[in-house]
């Protein structure tokens, strides 16, 4: 009887963190809907048991019908029937079971059916999904698109769109276009609007759509005519009852095999405006990427942790030279480094969160009143932290988990590159989580201004230096704090030469050098509270020293003349 | 039609199914220490049929009944987290020891006591007797149609019951007349997950002897919300007659239990050639396992 909640105590130790307590006060108001909902907790102690007992569920159906579907829905995958996606057979059921339990909604208001919980219990269920079937947690995880929609759609688009949701209806969010990927100010769909009916139709092709035939859809689209930037766009809801866009194709790609990618043709498609117009891209866009960056961040964790489990459990089990291969050095060290990555991106994937619970907390408070100048300035705090920790998150623990797939197969050996271990697809699944919803490249551009103004300097400072830990854990902090010293010193280095080329050429050096204090620091502060830590503490901070120096080692040696030697010239 | 009124029959059993070399004692009986308690697999399948029916009829109500010790309390939460509407324990010292033929005595007058029903739906048999009999028995007892191996309830309507039943060589479809009592087979739809709402809605679901333990401040819910209360009901309650109660009212006595452990000597080895598959079939049905 797998259960992907009860057999992970890493997982389950996040939800004890005593930022929970604010987060839970925050969420539910002091518990003001105990008398109105039968299901609303009375107070914190009782909020965080029902996350545990729902996150259990989530366990349970993950460990019985979605991991052991995996297998089959990557070979058999979604099929094009008359320009509508079917499902595979593992991957209606695995969604069925979801629905059945309730599971859809949960970060949505009591008042939309949803279950009213924070983001840290919901970033935990997707990432047991994900470690049951990475491609499946893209359906499941796009009821994301609920929460812009919650954020930025009218009172009665909420109550009609967002009680779908949570009665288990899917979701897909449409930006991309073949001309518009990274840049989407290219965006080209086009949305007019008609006097006669006074509705917006909508028109043109969006390419690479995760489950793109989904019955609500958030799509980007050109509402201003002539325009041609990011500010010419709107925010549109597509309802599939319309039956006016069809699936042109579905992508064959190279993993998340389940998760049908769509080619997708708008022909006067009646749509819905959410919010103002011209706030599309540069608001709406910017709040459901930061949702979906978290959720692929909580996609990388769990399938790191698959990666991990396979590789301890086969490195057991398969001797070689007399003896399991666990017993070799090579090995047991490849081991330890993954689990010490796994441990670490997981800190930081909660800690990030924490942050963004918060803030989206206060937001919402905001919505019914007004908030005094302490709350005001603490949501400014958090929302600060969060905009500066999601691509952090979603950055390191993306490129972690192709780095555990790697290994996992490595350890693996010949039966890890044939189909009959299931790392071979996790390598395979692995491979998108530092490509969609914005490259580790494009993570970098957003987190490098983190760094530049010294916002990850000043809470490594600030907060983690001055949490109190146990004597045994304080040369690791003593080497955090070296750490730090360096990373200001070559921060501020590049800095002074005030050449921007300059700054994004050692932009990612500096945000991985700002990580792996991080990181670092949350291990420790974890290890001092849970023995079961201090492991990937100890390991995590001895790697992380050595690449800093050989970061700031490259750093310092570097001018801006460098550049010359690795730029390409175009003829 | 209007919603059916359901009981289901439901046992907490050892957890049999995974042990390890400690579960049976020297004696020959199951170490209940060790072995985990769960809800009986085949009455989650029993279960599972009449949270379906909840589901075609709307309004509905499926009660959930067990016999057994305060700890039983643990399955009727698990059937409420899944769409059941109300439970109840029937615990006494009286029902110690108790053969299937005490049980089914005191869960017929249970049956009674808490008022009429449509349909009482059980799984075919627990995990840790293998009788098959209690369902039987208690059909028996209340002079009610059985209709046992059922894999499908496939309509309850107009008074009338029609189950789908597997059996060794097929399938059967029968109709029979409401009230009914319905055993159900492990081949039959495993029941659905627990449902989040409700399982945040029945969490604090207790007996009144649980609650008599309880050390945390949740006390007052108890008034605010009637449904969490867990019905117990006692032998006394039922109406139930001691002497067929309990040791007293059980005939079977266990004589003897024995480890059977095969032993590899007496195998033997085939060739994958036409006659020794032949000889392996006439042998095989020489011996009853197949035909």
């Amino acid at each position: 009887m797998a259960n992907f909640w009860t057999d992970n105590k890493e997982l389950q130790f996040q939800l004890q963190h005593p930022l929970m307590k604010k987060i839970v006060a925050l969420k539910e108001r002091n518990f003001s809907e105990k008398d109105k909902y039968e299901h609303s907790p009375i107070d914190f102690e009782d909020a965080v048991d029902s996350y545990d007992k729902v996150l259990e569920i989530v366990g349970d159906i993950c460990g019985e019908i979605i991991a052991p579907n995996a297998a089959d829905i990557d070979i058999e995958g979604p099929h094009l029937v008359n320009n509508e996606v079917i499902y595979a057979k593992g991957t209606k059921e695995n969604y069925d079971a979801l629905v059945q339990a309730g599971l859809m909604g949960i970060t949505l208001p009591r008042k939309y059916n949803g279950l009213n919980f924070p983001i840290v219990p919901y970033v935990m269920a997707a990432d047991m999904v994900s470690r049951a079937d990475a491609g499946f947690v893209n359906i499941w995880g796009l009821q994301d698109c609920a929460e812009t929609i919650n954020e930025f759609a009218d009172d009665d688009q909420k109550m009609r769109y967002l009680t779908r949701v949570s009665g288990g209806e899917t979701c897909a969010m449409d930006l991309t276009e073949p001309d518009a990927g990274s840049d989407l100010q290219r965006v080209q769909l086009k949305a007019t609007y008609n006097e006669a009916d006074k509705k917006w139709y909508l028109n043109g092709v969006k390419r690479f759509i995760t489950n793109g035939d989904a019955h609500i859809s958030l799509v980007l689209a050109r509402s201003e005519d002539g325009s041609q930037d990011g500010r010419g766009l709107s925010m549109f809801i597509y309802d599939r009852n319309s039956q006016a866009m069809i699936v042109r194709r579905i992508e064959n790609k190279m993993g998340i095999k389940g998760s049908p990618t769509c080619e997708l043709v708008f022909k006067n498609a009646p749509a819905e405006l959410v919010g103002q117009r011209k706030l599309g891209l540069i608001k709406y866009v910017m709040a459901l990427m930061n949702g979906a960056r978290l959720g692929i961040a909580a996609q990388s964790v769990g399938l790191s942790e698959a990666a991990y489990r396979e590789s301890l459990a086969y490195a057991i089990d398969r001797e070689q030279f007399g003896k399991p291969i666990i017993k070799f050095p090579a090995v047991y060290e490849m081991l330890t480094n993954m689990k010490a990555k796994l441990d670490a991106s997981r800190a930081l994937l909660y800690e990030t969160s924490r942050f963004v619970d918060v803030y989206k907390a206060y937001m919402h408070i905001a919505d019914e009143r007004k908030l005094t100048k302490e709350e005001q300035d603490d949501m400014k705090f958090y929302s600060k932290l969060a905009d500066a920790y999601t691509p952090l998150a979603k950055g390191l623990s993306s490129e972690y988990c192709n780095q555990l797939a790697y290994d996992a197969v490595q350890i693996h050996g010949g039966s890890g590159f044939m189909k009959d271990y299931p790392v071979e697809r996790i390598y395979r699944d692995a491979r998108i989580t530092s490509i969609y919803e914005g490259t580790t490249q494009l993570q970098v551009v957003a987190a490098i201004r983190a760094v530049t103004t010294h916002t990850y300097l000043k809470h490594i400072r600030d907060c983690y230096e001055k949490e109190q830990v146990k004597p045994e854990l304080e040369s690791l902090k003593r080497s955090l704090v070296e750490m730090t010293d360096d990373y200001e010193k070559v921060v501020n280095k590049v800095i002074e030469i005030k050449d921007n080329d300059f700054i994004d050429f050692h932009a990612r050096r500096m945000v991985e050098m700002a990580g792996n204090i991080i990181m670092g620091h949350l291990l420790v502060i974890d290890a001092n509270k849970e023995d079961m830590f201090t492991r990937s503490a100890e390991v995590f901070i001895k790697m992380g020293k050595s690449e800093n120096k050989a970061k700031a080692d490259f750093i310092s040696n570097s001018t801006v003349d460098d550049l010359g030697k690795y730029k390409m010239e175009l003829n | 039609m209007a919603g059916l009124r359901i009981i289901v029959l439901a046992k907490q059993v050892p957890d049999t199914r995974n042990v390890g070399k400690d579960a049976m004692k020297a004696d020959g009986t199951v170490n209940r220490a060790v072995l985990p308690a769960i809800f009986n697999p085949e009455d989650l399948n029993a279960l599972e049929q009449a949270l379906r029916l909840k589901d075609k009829y709307p309004g509905t109500i499926i009660t959930l009944l067990t016999m057994g010790p305060g700890r039983a309390a643990e399955i009727i939460r698990e059937a409420l987290y899944r769409g059941a509407d109300n439970g109840y324990l029937l615990t006494d010292r009286a029902f110690a020891g108790s053969d299937t033929l005490a049980t089914s005595y005191a869960l017929s007058m249970a049956i009674k006591s808490i008022g009429t029903c449509d349909l009482i739906i059980c799984g075919r048999q627990a995990i840790d007797g293998d009788t098959a009999q209690v369902g039987p028995q208690v059909a028996e007892k209340l002079n009610l149609a059985q209709i046992t191996y059922a894999e499908e309830i496939l309509h309850a309507e107009n008074k009338k019951v029609t189950v789908k039943r597997r059996l060794d060589r097929g399938i059967e479809v029968v109709e029979g007349s409401i009230p009914a009592v319905i055993t159900v087979n492990s081949s039959a739809p495993e029941c659905r997950p627990r449902n989040a709402k409700l399982t945040m809605k029945f969490k604090h679901a207790k007996t009144i002897t649980e609650r008599q333990e309880l050390t945390d401040d949740y006390i007052a819910i108890y008034n605010i919300r009637p449904y969490l209360n867990i019905k117990e009901i006692s032998a006394a309650e039922i109406n139930a007659d001691s002497k067929w109660l309990g040791l007293t009212g059980s005939p079977t006595k266990v004589k003897k239990i024995e480890n059977v452990v095969f032993q590899a000597k007496e195998s033997k080895a085939l060739t994958a050639s036409d006659m020794d598959i032949d000889w392996l079939m006439k042998d095989l049905i020489i011996n009853h396992t197949i035909g």
